[in-house]
């Protein structure tokens, strides 16, 4: 059913509901606890798996093609900056998966674009994007045009 | 029902959608504006939207002009060589130019890059072809999230767009957008000098192979609801290329990806009897499309690689011949486990769920060739194909009949689009669609200080009419819930799920989907046309039961304003000019003298009528390109 919720482990405090991209984990009104309204929108993306911190979401293959008896879990740890992955067959042999998911502290690296220095009105007159040409190539070369390429464009069928 | 009004009021660039293309703009925008009130509406949660909101495992656009490795005007020949000539070079040669500087930014934000052991000394990627690089891609979307919330003024996340709002003293000038709250129910409004469209394309509006649970389980995200194209043919932008649809060769059921598998892993396809099928399909092939889009001697020796549709007519004819399955051959490469593990990563970073199929059915590639198949037709303009609107490129490249002043910017004053929206730019793919957000956005703010954006009115009657609008659907089912017991059916109003099957199944049956073997013609588009109509005045009397239903039933307004200008499109095109993604039954060749350029559509706002017409294809030349002649 794509994403379902284990009844014991969920305490309904709304993360996967906060993130659901298809907006379809919802709060059961009667047990106060979260579950999917709507599996057939369900894209098995793993963000609420992801996301919820009692690990108590987990996914069953769409009925239509997969049969039952197997499990694909994840632990997401951002301290680490690392996704542990952990797939067991319907016949029970598992494989295990880690992987990297950024190489910097959270919410370091990107600067407010409001403290860098104005851009002049040559640039602003210009091609170039923000920290070009230097992030182009990171070095001092300029940005590419039909003139620097040699090129022109011509109306027709040419190959 | 206690639904407010929220009004937003003063911004001066609003993104719809933020995806790849619309956090791209809003950084962008904050470089360039930076007085400016810039707001992000978003349909879901940002740190997970779009169709990167599982992951990626490569970057599918990246020049590497650093390392020497691509200039913009070989990828642009790649893309021209990909969709069959059909492609906007001016914005595919400027997206190319800019993109590396985006990816070297998502480096420095933390996205994990790989890198080649083998050009360790130069900091080089690890190629997985010659424009994919290989990332951890995880966490793709929240990094690109962070960058484009720190510029924001604010985001506001869960609104469904439903429609832009217009000018009401200058003729064909954006004023911002409306839509609701899927949570709250609450009426936005947002009155913008500009509006950058970043939404997604559309995924759902032909009949899926799987229709239980698994019609989830799209190639495209099932999120990505046509509101790109819906919400600009509504303003009365033109569209072009619509009749590109895209269909994918793609691991069976799961759709999990092939690109690492085939570039990196080197597998290759075979029949269900273990022969190579592809080649022998391709003489005949040659003489439906010509000798200059498939040279069966010299392709082969020259390793210029085969159009994807191409690729995908022969494995439609090998099946439909009886020897199908297709397997993609994996036995031999996952025997070396870094690749083994590079494979399974690579569906666990982007497609998980291929990953939980192939656990369900005991599927282990090292040990067992995986089935392929072709996917029903999706509709987008960022992955390999150009779906979108007409828009204008860059002032120092762009032909005349390219250019109206503003960069991204469509034929809608102040609407301008990235990604998905912008039509003749395939194979933008993530990055390109983040670059294609920043070139919107310097060129949104450089509008606004031009001057163009002044004396915009909004009147409370455009307000008010939206809003009524965009609520029937509650007192539909209100009041046509009444009158049944209980249960589904009622005389008086369909649910938003009913009207995407319906939509579903007259896009499969007239307009080349699976079930047709992807093959209509004009009689049947016309037919399309007419059940689409019909289809429309139903979509007055949906019932949606609450606020999420309400979304649904808005998607799939857009779904089927998308669907329409498809069909226009595929029923102006005649030729077959992308055999394997869909065929014209009157017209099985490819035509290059009268069908060499780019289609152009443009919906009535008032009248709702379509006028269709060709606007010229032009290429890129350098010294040495010959011009063939037809």
């Amino acid at each position: 059913m794509p994403t379902f919720v284990y009844m014991t482990r969920c305490d309904g405090c709304g993360h996967c509901v906060d993130i659901c991209p298809s907006d379809i984990m919802h709060i059961d009104d009667k047990y106060r606890r979260a579950y999917n309204i709507e599996p057939n929108m369900c894209w098995e993306c793993y963000s609420c798996v992801k996301a919820c911190p009692h690990q108590a979401i987990d996914v069953r293959g769409y009925a239509d093609f997969a049969p039952l008896g197997h499990s694909v879990r994840v632990i997401r740890d951002e301290e680490k900056g690392t996704i542990a992955w952990r797939v067991k067959f319907r016949d029970g042999r598992v494989k295990n998966f880690l992987s990297p998911i950024t190489t910097q502290p959270w919410g370091t690296k990107i600067p407010d674009l409001r403290n860098e220095p104005e851009p002049s009105d040559d640039m602003r007159n210009s091609q170039l994007l923000a920290f070009e040409p230097k992030y182009i190539r990171m070095d001092d070369g300029d940005i590419h045009t039909l003139e620097s390429n040699g090129l022109k464009f011509k109306e027709g069928v040419y190959y | 029902m206690g639904i407010k009004t929220i009004v937003e009021d003063n911004i001066d660039i609003l993104v719809v959608g933020a995806g790849l293309g619309g956090t791209g703009a809003a950084y962008e925008a904050r470089y360039w504006g930076r007085n400016k009130k810039i707001i992000i509406a978003e349909k879901a949660n940002i740190n997970r939207s779009g169709a990167v909101a599982q992951g990626l495992y490569a970057i599918n656009c990246y020049m590497g002009t650093r390392f020497g490795e691509n200039n913009p005007e070989d990828h642009v020949r790649y893309a021209r060589m990909d969709l069959m000539g059909m492609v906007r070079e001016d914005l595919l040669f400027d997206m190319a130019r800019h993109v590396d500087s985006a990816v070297h930014k998502f480096e420095e934000w933390g996205l994990p890059l790989m890198k080649d052991p083998k050009r360790e000394d130069i900091g080089a990627y690890m190629r997985e072809g010659r424009w994919q690089i290989m990332i951890h891609g995880e966490s793709y979307k929240p990094i690109v999230a962070e960058a484009a919330t720190k510029q924001a003024d604010k985001v506001y996340n869960r609104i469904m767009v439903t429609h832009l709002l217009m000018d009401d003293k200058k003729k064909n000038r954006v004023a911002g957008a409306v839509g609701f709250n899927v949570r709250t129910g609450n009426y936005h409004v947002f009155k913008s000098k500009t509006t950058i469209v970043g939404a997604g394309g559309a995924s759902n509006i032909f009949k899926p192979r799987s229709v239980g649970e698994g019609m989830g389980r799209v190639w495209y995200a099932p999120w990505s609801s046509g509101s790109a194209y819906g919400l600009l043919i509504e303003a009365g932008a033109k569209m072009t290329q619509m009749e590109n649809r895209i269909v994918l060769a793609r691991f069976k059921d799961g759709y999990g990806p092939v690109g690492a598998y085939f570039l990196h892993l080197k597998t290759y396809t075979q029949n269900g009897y273990g022969d190579e099928y592809e080649s022998k399909w391709f003489p005949e092939l040659s003489k439906m499309v010509g000798k200059e889009y498939l040279d069966t001697e010299g392709q082969h020796l020259s390793h210029k690689p085969i159009p994807t549709c191409l690729r995908n007519h022969a494995f439609i004819s090998e099946v439909n011949a009886g020897r199908g399955p297709i397997h993609m051959v994996t036995m031999e490469a996952f025997k070396d486990p870094h690749l083994e593990e590079v494979g399974w990563e690579n569906f666990l970073g982007m497609t998980v769920g291929q990953a939980v199929l192939w656990a369900a059915t005991d599927v282990d590639p090292k040990y067992e060739n995986p089935e392929l198949t072709t996917s029903e037709p999706y509709v987008m303009g960022s992955h390999a194909t150009g779906c979108g609107a007409w828009c204008s490129g860059p002032e120092d490249i762009s032909p005349d009949e390219y250019f109206w002043g503003y960069n991204r910017m469509t034929t809608v004053d102040g609407l301008f689009g990235a990604g998905d929206t912008v039509g003749g730019t395939p194979h933008a793919f993530s990055s390109g669609s983040f670059t294609e957000g920043r070139l919107a956005a310097k060129a949104a703010c450089k509008y606004i200080d031009d001057g163009k954006a002044e004396g915009i009115v909004v009147s409370n009657k455009q307000i008010a009419e939206r809003k009524e609008q965009i609520y029937k659907p509650l007192e539909n089912y209100t009041i046509g819930r009444n009158e049944i017991v209980a249960g589904t059916v009622s005389p008086s109003y369909i649910l938003p799920l009913s009207g995407l099957q319906r939509l579903q199944k007259i896009m499969d049956e007239y307009c080349g989907g699976v079930t047709v073997s992807y093959v209509t013609n004009d009689k049947l588009l016309s037919i399309g046309l007419k059940k689409l109509a019909i289809l429309e005045e139903d979509l007055e009397h949906i019932g949606a039961e609450d606020f999420h239903q309400l979304m649904r039933g808005w998607e799939l307004r857009h779904r089927h304003r998308t669907s329409e200008c498809v069909t226009q499109h595929t029923l102006f095109r005649k030729e077959t000019r992308w055999p394997g993604y869909y065929y014209r039954g009157d017209a099985m060749k490819l035509d290059d003298k009268n069908w060499h350029v780019l289609t152009v559509s443009h919906r009535n706002r008032i009248t709702g009528e379509y006028t269709l017409e060709k606007a010229p294809c032009y290429h890129l030349v350098g010294e040495g390109d010959e011009k063939v002649e037809v």
